[in-house]
């Protein structure tokens, strides 16, 4: 049985949404394709007919600052996300997330938009991009619109996008650049890591990225993702609060932990982490990231 | 639909899009491209790495119609990409810096896996260098970190990762300085001087697997060729109530549809009992969900697919036998009519319970290890050519049967497909080819049986491809146990009495049960000279998939169980835990727990000597926890293990090799064979050996194996043994054509035999030199083939039970690990390994370099990584993405030291190696974690999360 019947390459957008939506059959977007044709090859997902490849298309292959964001195209590579510059000097958690990413192959065609539109609570280039504050622009039939990144998701593997007729167009990434004054100083810094285990599938125990603004010995901003935590990538905003406008020290990161503790929902995960290994890791992974990107902010 | 438009190596073509097709299905079958391997089509083993404008990407998941307007490079192309100008011609090991085909200079990356001996099977060889060209390219200077970063998702499955990264090293110097490619410095010659043997040399085959021009099974095509695939039941237990194939038959493109109603004549296969259905009949009994059905031959793979896919199957399910200790419960469902019990192996020496009651000390622990698959890279193929009589040898006018394929026991596929056909045996004809792996999972036989079924009935050649989730499904596996051990010792550390229990898991059909069972049971008082010694082993069917042989053989288990327990006797006794094993080590003169008293060639205590002093120049007192500096959380420690493992069949089984070696009319020699090469330089061996024993250089002799028309029965490929018997039978065959030379030549120049001289390559004889293009010339004219067949008869064993000689030869092993724990998630990274073994002599130290960094890989595999898991029987694990097997990033730094104490009837003093070098590995990191944080590790694979639990429970008390 062939993967697919008919193979679309557009070179727009529009184009593409009209292939998707015209199509002859069950039609799906791909973009690096390195997970699809794999659930499509061994029956994970139903046979489709048409795939519409987005990697022809310029608007979904563009990496760049746009006004106060860093736009990353839902087509990027993982690998050119990590190699960037502009990606380096803003968001160095998603340079490290896409690092970790499958390995070096797949990364030179796995994509960002792929990553995000799997939907999984844990997937690494997902929690960077929740603890950057991405904001992701969808792109439909009638409308282009921009959602905050959080509302893309449904539940464990439940995109809130119709993969039928919606597509990913890319990421906005807020560009927060760093202020020093005489008066004050406010230095950003974001950092990225996770915790795996060499047996089965390749999929994080536990990974974290935090973004946070530094004034002097405070911390004037933060956002902590974890993953998994719930049924979608997860923002400790209880953690978040905890240490806003606080110094770094180690009581008020002992606050914050018992705040992320009894906000995310740890689950067990068959073969992989018991919901009790999760809780009584998860504060020296958090320690860890947050220390590293404290450090980084100095 | 639009065309693909692309640039392959150099070339632009315009192609047909075609539905569904992936980039590797473009290069290999439409382009013929074969270099591009298919491991897994997950995009998780890395062998289909090309170039795609410049970036390694895996062309199995990559849309060929994505392609279109690119340049892609393949292995096939690299060699035109090599700087100019080129470093004059250096001298070279075996100087073959050129490509199989002649004439074409090899690029510096393919130069230097050919010097380092980065290839072993080859099949993940390709992957590997376009990957690291890749790298190279980006960054012309890596350092190991960057070239493990690079290469973390191709894997090899030999495992010689530190050869492929000293190869990279090497070749980024000669890319950077224009110099000659380095060769390796680190690897000594044997302490036994001989000229040829004993010294590196490189593979006859490497540089055909370097420049892609290798064939192995898959990359053969033939005119009419359908293709074929198998219905599997899916189901663990229960009779096959109906089954129903016509809608299959019917779709267009189907050839044949077979079931077991189509066997013509035996029903059933096997290495030592025929108990395995060829295919499982309506009314018959479904034993594993690997089971098939009906077989399928169509003019694609596409279409035999979609004829599987309407083959309807129901079932009466039965309650399925989940593990070997389930199975020897009383009233569960008796799987086989014999019963569920395959072969209760019993080892008695002593008295126990004397034993026991002379014990200052008393320890008893049960340990588990799970199913693991040898995940060779190569997945199981199998061409079936039918020939008609008039091509070929005419047998009464009977049709023949080429099959082509990759098997450790080419004479064994010949002995049961013609079983099942009905047939002579000489009407099949097996033509091995390169595998990519075996290491004892392509021994049983597979595709071949059912392949030749469908290329008779369609008379078309017909191949039988597995993808690697049939891979996973079908073939035999380590075995699953459960090993209880009882030990007793006195105060000052000699152990008096070993009680072992073992439960194996040989699933649904016999495979090498008993043997390998029989194999761990013996071994499983570990390589002690013990007074009182009770084994009792209890090998069970259940409906979990068949295990059968995988490098170790039993022994990775039971090593894992009593290495384990030698080290909780050390802490019992407050004895050094290296102390221990040396006070109670095997030595000359030791009667094994078989009762065999062992004569010479047990370097046991060397190993242990060597390993421990030079695991001291790391750390004077290697077994205490060190807490990091920068991070207190991550602590390091060693651990120690020794093993032994026999070489050859023993037990009483007749071990024997034949080989032919002839000399050629422009003075080369063949030696030949049907042993099997695998990866693991058995070719390579037998070169040398001949080479060695006529005094020629080894280029002047070729290897043909694997070919049951054209080469002499080498026997299995399994038990460590080849070096050792086929080994000997090329030796011995080479000796003999040197007789017979010197007789003619005595003759012919009026001198005895004696004083006729064979020096680098000359003959001398009364004054005269003949090179042996002469020695031909003059040999023929006498009348006198220069020719010989010897067959080789190891000595003779006994078996078990009866006290005598079990095996002809021990190999010994010791390993030491250096490991760094992380008390707050039980992570586990093991640092260093030293790793010696006892090889009686090493016949060529390059590809010994191999076996002994790809054994450490592969028991460090079966530590922490793999787990094939079964649920009620189930397969969980049906994909390599689910299946881990160590990459380059697990890798830790391992220092190869090998011991030679000989064995007087092996080559040159030569045993096996195959297999020891793989065995302590996993006790050594157990036992090293267990001294780092002091949690003992008694069900494998290593579970991090019950470190980190016991560490926080320990805390909370």
């Amino acid at each position: 049985m062939n993967l697919w019947q008919d193979y679309k390459r557009p070179t727009s957008v529009s184009e593409a949404v009209r292939d998707l939506t015209s199509a002859a059959g069950p039609a799906l977007p791909i973009a690096g394709g390195t997970d699809l044709l794999l659930d499509l090859r061994q029956g994970r997902h139903a046979p489709v007919h048409t795939l519409v490849d987005l990697t022809f298309i310029p608007e979904m292959s563009v990496l760049e600052l746009r006004g106060d964001s860093l736009y990353i195209g839902a087509a990027v590579p993982v690998s050119r996300v990590a190699r960037d510059p502009l990606v380096g000097a803003h968001a160095q958690a998603l340079v490290e997330a896409c690092n970790l990413i499958a390995g070096p192959q797949v990364r030179n065609t796995a994509t960002l938009g792929g990553n995000v539109a799997h939907a999984l609570p844990a997937a690494d280039g997902t929690i960077a991009l929740t603890a950057l504050d991405a904001v992701a622009e969808i792109a439909s039939a009638s409308v282009v619109r921009k959602i905050p990144f959080t509302s893309l998701f449904l539940g464990p593997g439940k995109s809130a996008i119709d993969k039928t007729k919606e597509l990913i167009v890319g990421f906005y990434i807020p560009v927060k650049t760093s202020q020093v004054s005489e008066t004050c100083e406010v230095l950003m810094a974001s950092c990225f890591k996770r915790i795996m285990r060499p047996q089965g599938v390749a999929l994080p125990i536990l990974n974290c990225a935090v973004w946070l603004a530094r004034e002097n010995d405070a911390i004037k901003d933060i956002h902590i993702a974890i993953g998994p935590g719930g049924g979608t990538p997860f923002r400790a905003t209880e953690a978040e609060s905890a240490l806003r406008g606080q110094p770094f020290t180690e009581e008020t990161f002992s606050l914050a932990l018992d705040a992320l503790l009894a906000q995310a929902q740890f689950r067990t995960s068959a073969r992989r982490a018991s919901a009790d290994y999760r809780r009584h890791i998860v504060g020296g992974l958090f320690k860890d990231v947050l220390d590293t990107a404290w450090k980084r902010a100095e | 639909m639009s065309n693909i438009n692309l640039n392959v190596n150099g070339k632009q073509y315009s192609l047909e899009s075609i539905p569904g097709e992936t980039l590797s299905t473009l290069l290999r079958e439409r382009l013929r491209l074969t270099g591009t391997k298919i491991g897994c089509e997950e995009a998780e083993c890395g062998a289909c790495t090309v170039l795609v404008d410049g970036e390694p990407m895996m062309s199995c998941v990559y849309p060929a119609e994505r392609a279109d307007g690119k340049t892609i490079v393949t292995i096939e192309g690299l060699a035109a990409l090599t700087p100019l100008p080129l470093p004059p011609n250096a001298p070279h090991l075996g100087g073959v810096a050129q490509s199989a085909e002649g004439g074409m200079k090899l690029h510096p990356l393919q130069e230097a896996f050919v010097e380092h001996g980065a290839v072993q099977c080859g099949f993940c060889i390709p992957g590997q260098i376009m990957t690291a060209y890749a790298l190279l390219k980006r960054n012309p200077n890596p350092n190991s970190d960057d070239i493990r970063f690079a290469l973390k998702d191709t894997l090899c499955r030999c495992a010689g990762y530190p050869s492929i990264e000293n190869a990279i090293l090497a070749a980024a110097q000669a890319l950077r300085t224009g110099e000659p490619v380095q060769k390796p410095t680190h690897i000594p010659d044997s302490v036994h001087e001989h000229k040829t043997v004993g010294h590196s040399h490189l593979r006859p085959e490497a540089v055909e697997k370097v420049t892609g021009e290798a064939i192995y099974t898959d990359d053969l095509k033939f005119d009419g060729m359908l293709y074929a695939k198998v219905k599997r039941a899916m189901i663990p237990h229960g009779f096959l109530k109906k089954l129903n194939i016509s809608k299959a038959k019917s779709l267009p493109g189907v050839a044949a549809v077979l079931t077991a109603e189509d066997v013509p004549a035996e029903k059933n296969h096997g290495l030592v009992i025929f108990d395995w259905p060829v295919m499982v009949g309506v009314g018959e009994r479904v034993r594993y969900a690997g089971d098939a059905l009906a077989i399928v031959a169509a003019e694609s793979q596409e279409i035999a697919e979609a004829a599987i896919g309407l083959i309807e199957a129901e079932f009466d399910p039965q309650p399925v036998i989940t593990n070997p200790v389930m199975a020897r419960e009383d009233g569960v469902p008796q799987i086989h009519e014999k019963g569920n019990l395959l072969k209760h192996i019993k080892v008695r020496k002593g008295d126990m319970e004397k034993g026991f009651a002379e014990s200052d000390v008393v320890l008893e622990h049960t340990f588990h290890t799970p199913a693991t698959d040898h995940a060779f890279i190569e997945p199981e193929c199998s061409i079936a050519v039918p020939v008609k009589p008039n091509r070929s040898g005419d047998l009464l006018g009977l049709s023949r049967m080429e099959i082509y394929v990759g098997s450790q026991i080419p004479y064994q596929d010949r002995t049961q497909v013609a079983r099942v056909m009905g047939w002579d045996e000489s009407r099949i004809r097996v033509v091995g080819q390169l595998m990519g792996g075996g290491f004892g999972g392509k021994e049983d036989v597979m595709g071949q049986i059912h392949a030749a079924m469908l290329a008779n009935v369609t008379q078309r050649p017909v191949k039988l491809l597995f993808d690697r989730r049939e891979s996973l499904l079908v073939h035999p596996k380590r075995h699953a146990t459960q090993i209880r051990v009882k030990v007793g010792a006195k105060k000052d550390g000699r152990i008096v009495a070993m009680e072992t229990e073992l439960y194996g898991d040989t699933g649904a059909y016999a495979s090498l049960g008993e043997k390998v069972m029989t194999r761990a049971t013996t071994h499983s008082a570990g390589p002690y000279d013990i007074e009182h010694v009770r084994a009792d082993c209890y090998a069970m069917y259940t409906n979990n998939p068949p295990a059968g042989a995988f490098r170790g053989f039993g022994v990775t288990q039971s090593a894992f169980a009593v290495e384990s327990m030698m080290d909780m006797l050390a802490e019992k006794l407050g004895i050094e835990r290296v102390e221990l094993r040396r006070m109670n080590a095997l030595h000359v003169g030791s009667v094994t727990n078989t009762g065999q008293v062992l004569n010479e060639s047990v370097g046991l205590s060397e190993c242990i000597d060597r390993v421990d002093a030079e695991m001291r120049t790391h750390n004077p007192r290697p077994f205490d926890p060190v807490a990091g500096e920068a991070d207190p959380n991550l602590v390091r420690a060693w651990g120690f293990a020794a093993a032994y493992k026999n070489t050859g069949l023993g037990g009483g089984a007749p071990d024997k090799s034949g080989a032919d070696v002839e000399l050629y009319a422009d003075g080369t020699f063949q030696v030949r064979s049907s042993a099997s090469e695998l990866g693991q330089g058995l070719v390579t061996v037998m070169r040398l050996i001949v080479a060695e024993e006529m005094s020629v250089l080894p280029e002047q002799v070729r290897v043909l194996v694997m070919d049951t028309d054209l080469t002499p029965n080498g026997g299995p490929t399994t038990a460590s043994r080849q070096t050792f018997v086929t080994g000997n039978a090329s030796r011995y065959a080479a000796k003999t054509l040197r007789d017979e030379i010197a007789a003619s030549l005595a003759e012919k120049f009026d001198v005895r035999p004696e004083q006729i001289r064979f020096e680098n390559g000359i003959v001398h004889a009364n004054g005269y030199s003949l090179s042996y293009a002469d020695v031909y010339r003059e040999m023929m004219s006498l009348g006198q083939q220069p020719r010989v067949r010897y067959e080789y008869e190891a000595p003779k064993t006994q078996p078990l039970g009866s006290g005598g000689d079990m095996h002809f030869a021990f190999s010994f092993g010791v390993q030491a690990a250096e490991v760094e724990v992380n008390k707050l998630t039980g992570e586990v990274r093991v640092l260093k390994v030293i790793s010696a073994n006892d090889v009686g002599m090493a016949v060529n130290p390059l590809g010994l370099q191999g076996q002994v960094e790809g054994g450490v890989m592969m028991g460090l595999g079966n530590c922490l990584t793999e787990e094939f898991i079964v649920e009620n029987g189930n397969v969980v694990t049906d994909q390599l993405a689910r299946y881990r097997v160590p990459g380059i990033m697990l890798t830790p730094e391992i220092t190869s030291i090998i011991v030679e104490h000989p064995v007087e009837a092996g080559p040159y003093g030569a045993k096996g190696v195959g297999e020891i070098s793989s065995i302590p590995t996993t006790p050594a990191i157990t036992n090293a974690i267990y001294n780092a944080v002091g949690v003992r590790v008694d069900k494998l694979p290593v579970d991090q999360e019950m470190i980190a639990r016991k560490l926080w429970e320990r805390e909370e008390q």
